[in-house]
Parts: structure tokens; sequence; C-alpha cells
């Protein structure tokens, strides 16, 4: 069932700003206002858009779930690996100093809080998109 | 029954507004909350750190294992939902 024709074109137009308005808040999460659970949750919204704008399958062509499934481990993944990557220069887990100590890059801490957070927005992400396709699945045809 | 529920809606109420008399101000440097571990973390946060958001610094760095756990529970919350809702599929 898809909408009206400016529906469309404008949540057509919308969504890479809505993304990229999510990127932004979960790059920017070690400096202001941000982080990974609300940048993830905002680049679900942009999905949320297209499935209301469009129908469901439309959607789930170009994030399916064998997607969604990669995804969600992806990012507890990313975070459990940066955690373990801190016991290498015999620092305790998740203790992103001792990487820093180590290496000796300035400012390396507060990356690794960035790639930390982008693990938590790709997990949200995942979670909250694949809860919009289950819960607006009305079963029938082709969805 | 009515009455009952009204009188005891003000008088809850009552002694709720009776209580914020007796909160800090807002932005009070003497109140118990900015006092202790709220000044450690304003002072401490750029030398351990170096990143200027202080609720990140204690989100991710501080408090990183409990982090680790909320998006563990997200992600279980998610993969519930896809064994409640999609019954019988593949994943």
């Amino acid at each position: 069932m898809k909408e009206n024709v400016v529906i469309r074109t404008i949540s057509r137009f919308l969504v890479p700003f809505i993304q990229v308005y999510a990127l932004y808040v979960i790059v920017h999460g070690a400096l202001g206002a941000g982080g990974g659970f609300q940048g993830g949750v905002v680049f679900a919204a942009s999905f949320i858009l297209m499935i209301i704008a469009f129908d469901l399958p439309y959607v789930r062509q170009r994030f399916n779930y064998k997607w969604i499934v990669i995804c969600s481990v992806l990012g507890v993944t990313i975070y459990a690996t940066i955690g373990l990557l801190c016991l290498i220069p015999s620092g305790n887990y998740l203790e992103y100093g001792a990487i820093e100590a180590a290496l000796g890059i300035p400012h390396l801490h507060g990356y690794l809080i960035d790639a930390v957070e982008v693990g938590i927005g790709i997990t949200v992400m995942a979670a909250m998109t694949s809860i919009i396709y289950d819960i607006s699945n009305k079963g029938g045809e082709s969805s | 029954m009515n009455i009952k529920a009204l009188f005891a809606v003000l008088f809850i109420g009552i002694i709720l507004f009776w209580a914020v008399e007796d909160m800090p101000a807002f932005g009070d440097p003497e109140a118990p909350a900015t006092q202790y571990t709220g000044e450690l973390y304003v002072r401490s946060v750029l030398p351990d750190i170096g990143i200027e958001n202080i609720v990140t610094a204690i989100l991710a760095s501080y408090r990183g294992f409990d982090t680790l756990g909320e998006v563990v529970v997200i992600f279980t919350a998610g993969i519930s939902v896809v064994l409640l809702l999609r019954r019988g599929e593949r994943l």
C-alpha cells in the first residue's frame, strides 16, 4: 500500500538528511550532546519513515532480515572487541587508557570511545528496525 | 468512592508540595548532588580521558562495562521480539 506521491517524494527527500544527522549524532558523542543510543534511534526513525511512506516489502528489499541480524551482532562485537583489545597492553577490560599509553597516540581514548559509540549505534539501529519490521508486519501478501 | 480518591490525591499532593520546599534550589552549588562525585568527575574527566563531554565520558569510559550490558540488553530485546513474533521462520 503506497501513500500519496507528495508523501513519497518528501520522505524520499528527507531520509538521507535524517541518516546524515544520525551519523552526526553518533560521531559527535564525545564532543557534545549525542551518543550511540540516540543516534541509533534517529537512524531507525529514517527506516520507520520509509515504512510509513512506502510499504514494508519495499524497505525490506533494501535492508533485509539477514542484514539486521548481521548488524545487531556486529555492534555488540565491535564493543566487546575494543574491550578485549585493551587486554593486550596489560590493561583491564574496557580500559582504553591502557591502549593510549601503550601506543602513545594523543586523544586515542576519545577515538576509542567514538568507535564504541558506533558499535552501540549499529546495534540499537538494527534492534529498533527489527522490532518495527515485526510489529508492522500484518502477514498476508508478500510481506 | 470518588470523594475518597480525591481526598487521597489531595493529601498526597499536599505532602509532595510540602516536600518540594526542602529540595535544593536549581543550580545550587551547595546541593549534595553536586558536591561529592559530581565535582570529582568535573575535575578529572579532562585530564583522565581528554574529551569534553562529561556524560559520554562517564557512560562509555568510567561505566563502560555497564554500557556494554545495556547494549547486550537491547540486543537481547531485539532477538526476543524476533523469536516471539516471527515464530517458526528462519532468522
